[in-house]
């Protein structure tokens, strides 16, 4: 397998006034810290964790959508942290995103043809009948009729607006797609036909993705690799059965754990058995010292307080940071 | 006789476009201590439910066409607003899906508890702040004294949900009815949340309403299940049965098209289409356009609820065979 993207050491800090009114000082927000990642040419990585951890700033830093605080970014085997103006247009062809709200994302006064032709006007096509064919085929592609061309985002439905989204992130052929949330706003009916569609296309075009959610059973279903991301630090990469029949870090086994359980029999069992999560994520704004998930571990030690893990590889392609696995 | 009794119940939209109706000839009953599953995706027709038996929807553009609701012996449809508001709160309380637009930003969690107290009893202030107290701690405030005067905003998500169910609960509520209490947060606060209503329904033995579209959650919480769908009920079911053998299509779709930790497959098995507006619902069986299963017939009239079981119902003239 060849690494497509890769980051190493990237850091995001947002630098938040804090303190009171005279006494006002800056703290850094740290939503990404020293996180190193990569993704292989051709699979899903699956990237969970809770609100606020730092999942979407992650998946923008990757794509060039955030310039990163720190660490660099390679994409394809170039360095593309610090690229500007048309090094950089070029490289973004390549790397394209979907967005959660299919209501939020979408222009509502284009039609469906204006916005998913914009990422070609913008990478210097013109409006013609070949960029239009483009469009049209790519329309069928994601499973939306000839007709709705001409339609405005409000005259359809949340599935087929994200399809819409869908279709405009792949008219420009990238090789690596940040899917940030697609589904978490859908239906649960109309998730499985999104997800399946993220799958034929991949299978089709030949597609990277990054897919980023917080429902850990779509990601199972759809990832190669699965990284479980707490307060702004990666905590464990594996592949995905590894991930879920054994779970390293303590975090990832709360997160398991915490899963509604899919039939009423196993509820009695899952109640009994289950180590839940306690209390809420810190703030990023002044993370816990040491191991940053030591203030909800059930099994933290002196050590995790003082001393911040490092990142081991127990098993082949298995990554986790803590102390004690 | 049941704590709650929903008959026939059909309720009304007027719109620019002419009147739907939101729940169409729902019936169903909830006994006390009972947890009853309300299943169904958005536009389903389950929280227009619930909003009517709060009384809360404005009248007009809503209004109750049929039927009747009684909760402990008296129809609710018909009463004046003075006696509902004595209704709520003691009788019959609710909590949302979106604790942080349900909360008062300008007032702090502690006045928006004891302002609960205060319409229902009369209390002296120190009464009124210690039972306060005292319902923070058992929905797990810590520092509940301290956390009295915080605002909402300097709670996070699980927290204010917590105080939601404080607000519900401080009144001792024989029903509680909760619409999708879970869906806006993160697993780990939702696993605490539901095994914090499950201890609440045991320590309190009121009744619960769940409203929600996740299938786990019912397979966690629910000691009977209804499946909503387009407006009317499609299956109901006590929740083992439900989970064993679905037999409404629509059912079977809604617990096969949920990828779950366990089960693998390539793909996943999705309902095609989506949900009919009210205003362009196909006649017959509404379900019959997206259903794998259908017929000609199935076009021709709204199926009626089949019994199969003792309380065991589904609205389908094509049961497929398990």
């Amino acid at each position: 397998m060849t690494v497509l993207i890769e980051a190493t050491g990237v850091s995001k800090h947002y630098p938040v006034e804090t303190g009171g009114m005279f006494r006002r000082t800056t703290t850094p927000l740290r939503a990404v810290d020293n996180v190193s990642l990569s993704v292989e040419e051709g699979e899903t990585l699956g990237l969970v964790g809770e609100s606020g951890c730092g999942k979407s700033t992650l998946g923008r830093l990757l794509i060039r959508l955030l310039p990163a605080t720190a660490g660099n970014i390679r994409f394809g085997g170039t360095d593309i942290t610090a690229l500007g103006g048309q090094p950089l247009r070029n490289v973004r062809r390549s790397m394209q995103i979907v967005f959660q709200d299919p209501y939020g994302a979408l222009n509502p006064r284009m039609t469906v043809e204006d916005i998913v032709m914009e990422p070609l006007l913008i990478h210097g096509a013109k409006p013609n009948a070949d960029s239009r064919a483009q469009v049209s085929d790519m329309l069928s592609r994601v499973g939306l009729p000839a007709r709705a061309l001409e339609r405005f985002p409000h005259e359809f439905s949340g599935g087929q607006r994200q399809r819409i989204g869908i279709a405009r992130a792949l008219i420009l052929r990238p090789r690596f797609v940040v899917c940030d949330e697609p589904v978490s706003a859908l239906d649960v009916s109309v998730q499985a036909q999104i997800v399946n569609l993220l799958q034929d296309l991949q299978a089709e075009l030949g597609l990277t993705y990054l897919f980023i959610a917080h429902d850990l059973g779509v990601v199972k279903h759809i990832s190669t690799r699965v990284a479980v991301m707490y307060l702004g630090k990666i905590v464990e990469v594996a592949e995905k059965r590894a991930l879920y029949a054994e779970p390293r870090h303590p975090y990832t086994r709360g997160l398991i754990a915490s899963v509604p359980v899919t039939h009423p029999s196993q509820r009695a069992r899952g109640r009994a058995e289950r180590q839940r999560l306690e209390g809420d994520i810190p703030s990023a704004l002044n993370p816990p010292s040491g191991c940053r998930f030591h203030t909800r571990c059930p099994l933290v030690q002196p050590i995790c307080r003082e001393q911040e893990p490092a990142t081991r590889e127990p098993a082949a392609g298995h990554l986790v940071a803590c102390h004690l696995a | 006789m049941s704590l709650l009794e929903v008959r026939n119940l059909t309720t009304a939209f007027q719109t620019g476009r002419g009147e739907i109706t939101a729940v169409e000839d729902v019936s169903f009953d909830l006994n006390e201590g009972e947890i009853l599953g309300i299943v169904g995706e958005s536009g389903s027709g389950k929280s227009v439910t619930a909003l009517t038996i709060m009384g809360l929807l404005p009248r007009p553009p809503a209004r109750v066409a049929t039927g009747s609701v009684h909760f402990a012996g008296e129809n609710l449809t018909n009463l004046s607003d003075s006696r509902m508001q004595h209704i709520r709160g003691p009788g019959i309380a609710m909590v949302f899906q979106e604790p942080m637009t349900s909360l008062n930003p300008v007032f702090t969690i502690g006045d928006q508890i004891m302002e609960t107290i205060a319409a229902h009893e009369r209390l002296p202030q120190r009464a009124l702040f210690a039972r306060a107290v005292e319902m923070l701690e058992k929905v797990g405030i810590a520092s509940a004294a301290t956390r009295m005067a915080d605002y909402p905003h300097q709670l996070s998500g699980g927290q204010r949900q917590r105080v939601m169910l404080a607000i519900a609960l401080v009144c001792r509520p024989k029903l509680l009815i909760a619409d999708e209490p879970t869906t806006a947060l993160d697993v780990t606060i939702q696993a605490q949340i539901l095994d914090l209503l499950l201890d609440l329904r045991d320590e309190f033995g009121m009744a619960i309403m769940l409203i929600t579209h996740n299938m786990g959650v019912i397979a966690e919480t629910a000691d009977r299940v209804i499946v909503m769908y387009a407006g009317r009920i499609v299956e109901e079911a006590p929740v083992a049965t439900l989970f064993d053998s679905p037999r409404h299509p629509y059912t079977r779709g809604l617990l096969e098209c949920v990828p779950s930790l366990i089960t693998e497959r390539d793909r996943l098995i999705a309902i095609p289409g989506t949900l009919p507006e009210p205003i362009r619902r196909p006649p017959g069986c509404r379900f019959a356009p997206r259903c794998r299963f259908a017929q000609p017939d199935c076009a021709a009239g709204i199926p009626p609820l089949l019994r199969l079981a003792p309380g065991h119902t589904a609205a389908c003239i094509h049961i497929p065979e398990q």
